[in-house]
């Protein structure tokens, strides 16, 4: 769960990390306001899910309130990697000596965390890695230990710090460890981390990526949540706890487990066919949960017809059917849906849905290829 | 035959009481599992199935000699469940619990790496060996027995090929699902070198998706086994950035695309199918095929 630099930083300040002073501003006159506090050169970030903010223009300096209301609004207008700006983050701006590199990441295949640390930040970590990664310091944490003091001082050396700085960068190291643990992250990645005239090592930037797994933990990051994610559709689905994902077509997916839903989208874009979704109900799902899923998979006005995939293990067909028929009396569905169900009490679900309107298919790839006719009304030779 | 467990296998189940583990365990039992007792803090000398139910995974273990446990505990206390299995000496641990963090994960992947325990899942159905045992939550009445390996990322799908093979006729020997999260104990590589070692196994189906690397690490080590392969993966047209339902399931950056999945099993002389029937056709072939 990806969460915006301001909400990071401010998850970094509790954490006794220091930040540039600012705040996030949802318009441009609220943007001016900040800077006015501020009083000096300001710098206004994009609030966007996407690397290259610098490079698509979504990072702007400032010299005085007015420069930083018209950059705001320039920004607040701007779509990066797809995705429309809704804040900008107002801050001062840095007295730059030197900019640094510092991640804590989540190594899946290695089972451990993997610090990165580099003394040529500020640019993206991929690209360093690409041309010079001797210039990039890894190694992994064993997680019964964490971090240790001489892990911490063998970085200072690659790095090039010295004495007091080499004090003050495992300070912000080991601030930077316990953030990244006592939150249950994937990734807290700081780049650049800036080295300031002053001598302070400040976060000037931030990525967290938040372990959803790990939300009983911190129940109060749901508000981050909502407040981070960019469809409303998603919203909603999420709060009902239904894995749902929105894409771009118009097909509507509606099955039982991950693999199995993945495998679906699959199926109708080989038939030539755009899913609007994925959606996952589950297993073992009763009605009541196929009818919100139903619901929410329809809740997107593209959607032109839907296709139900449901392989009965745990899950049972007669139920999935019940909640298929519900969530019609319910919403009167009036585009065309192909069903699909298969495995535990097949022929009790079908039975239910004989006097339906809906179309049935007896395979998967078979209702991929109906719900893709039905819509376009041409069927694409495979 | 078939691998890790078989109708002897002294089974005990973690959270015995619990709604799923209830249901589950008398699952297990009507397939002929042999399941031979529970744990379930404080409920320590009550009954359940007629079988005994205890406080600790020691004392089960203890008293029943089970060689292998199942896990149904809740998220925030599963990765505990698996220290507990762990510490008791039970060798095969199978954990179906979906959602824990994956910090505790790294402690507990830690652990059952350095005592040398076979570790399925987390966020798994588990493991059947078909018409002898099944620990976890696999119909039980999908499998037919044969010799066809089937390892896999995914629940539901993992039943759909095991049910159009058992519908065409093609019999099994074990059906792993290895889990969809990111930390898993056993990989696809790690199951392999099972099969590879089981006379009852003649050819491995592995059913992938995207995320992760461990459909290319199984593909650097498919040369050296003497089992062929097949395989599939779910997510072709899965957008990057965006996590599937899994856990584990996100394109990230350039790691994780199913175009590297479905090259790496290529160049390993693997084929990987497009669609489930054509997977099924293509393990027929192969069966039929001299070796």
């Amino acid at each position: 769960m990806k969460i915006y630099e301001y909400q990071a930083k401010e998850i970094l300040r509790k954490s006794g990390i220091r930040i540039p002073i600012g705040k996030m501003a949802k318009t441009a006159k609220s943007a001016a306001k900040v800077a006015e506090k501020l009083n000096k050169k300001v710098v206004v970030k994009a609030q966007v899910h996407s690397g290259g903010r610098g490079k698509a223009g979504g990072i702007k300096l400032a010299e005085n309130p007015q420069a930083s209301q018209d950059t705001a609004a320039q920004i607040l207008q701007m779509r990066i990697g797809g995705l429309k700006v809704k804040s900008v983050l107002v801050e001062e701006a840095l007295n730059i000596s030197h900019e640094y590199y510092l991640s804590f990441a989540l190594d899946r295949h290695a089972g451990k965390t993997i610090v990165m640390a580099s003394a040529e930040g500020g640019v993206e970590i991929e690209e360093v890695a690409a041309h010079s990664p001797g210039k990039i310091y890894k190694f992994h944490l064993d997680p019964a230990y964490g971090l240790m003091d001489f892990q911490m001082r063998r970085t200072c050396e690659k790095l090039g710090l010295e004495h007091r700085m080499a004090k003050e960068f495992s300070e912000f190291m080991k601030r930077l460890y316990r953030t990244y643990t006592e939150n249950d992250c994937v990734l807290a990645e700081i780049n650049p981390l800036v080295l300031t005239a002053e001598g302070n090592f400040l976060a000037a930037d931030a990525k967290m990526d938040l372990d959803e797994n790990a939300l009983f933990r911190h129940p109060d990051f749901l508000e981050l949540r909502e407040a981070s994610e960019d469809d409303p559709i998603e919203v909603e689905a999420h709060k009902k706890k239904i894995p749902y994902v929105r894409l771009e077509g118009s097909i509507g997916i509606l099955g039982n487990g991950a693999g199995l839903v993945m495998t679906t989208l699959d199926m109708v874009s080989r038939e030539g066919g755009k899913p609007a979704n994925f959606l996952d109900v589950g297993g073992g799902s009763n009605w009541e949960t196929v009818k919100n899923s139903l619901e929410i998979v329809l809740s997107d006005k593209k959607v032109k017809g839907v296709f139900i995939n449901i392989f009965g293990g745990i899950s049972r067909c007669d139920e999935v059917a019940k909640g298929i028929l519900e969530a019609d009396k319910a919403l009167n569905i009036k585009i065309p849906v192909v069903i699909r169900l298969s495995g535990t009490n097949e022929e009790e679900g079908r039975a239910l849905l004989a006097a339906s309107r809906f179309a049935s298919a007896s395979t998967m790839e078979d209702g991929a290829k109906k719900i893709v006719e039905l819509i376009e009304g041409i069927g694409k030779k495979v | 035959m078939g691998i890790l467990v078989n109708k002897n296998t002294r089974v005990i189940v973690q959270g015995i009481t619990g709604k799923e583990g209830q249901f589950h365990t008398r699952q297990m039992i009507e397939y002929g599992t042999k399941v031979v007792g529970g744990v379930t803090p404080g409920k320590g000398g009550t009954r359940i199935f007629d079988l005994p139910v205890f406080n600790s995974v020691q004392e089960a273990a203890a008293v029943t000699q089970a060689d292998a446990s199942v896990i149904f505990v809740p998220p925030p206390y599963a990765a505990d469940g698996i220290f507990e299995a762990a510490e008791a000496g039970i060798k095969v641990i199978v954990c179906i619990t979906e959602g824990i963090p994956v910090h505790d994960m790294m402690k507990a992947y830690r652990v059952v790496k350095e005592k040398g325990i076979v570790l399925i899942g987390p966020n798994c159905p588990g493991i059947t060996t078909a018409g002898e045992a099944k620990l976890g939550i696999i119909p039980g009445k999908i499998f037919k027995p044969g010799n066809i390996g089937v390892i896999s990322r995914s629940g539901t799908l993992t039943y759909e090929v095991v049910n159009s093979l058992t519908r065409a006729g093609l019999g099994q020997s074990t059906c792993i699902g290895i889990g969809g999260d990111p930390i898993i104990g056993m990989r696809f590589k790690d199951g392999l070198k099972l099969f590879d070692q089981d006379p009852g196994t003649e050819v491995v189906i592995l059913i992938g998706e995207i995320g992760g690397s461990d459909e290319e690490e199984a593909a650097a080590e498919i040369s050296k086994l003497r089992i062929p392969a097949a395989a599939f993966i779910a997510g072709r047209t899965a957008p990057p950035g965006k996590r599937m339902g899994h856990a584990g399931a996100i394109i990230s950056g350039n790691q994780g695309t199913p175009q590297s999945k479905v090259e790496a099993f290529q160049r390993a002389g693997v084929s990987v199918s497009d669609t489930i029937p054509q997977l099924i056709e293509k393990v027929r072939e192969m069966v039929k095929a001299p070796v």
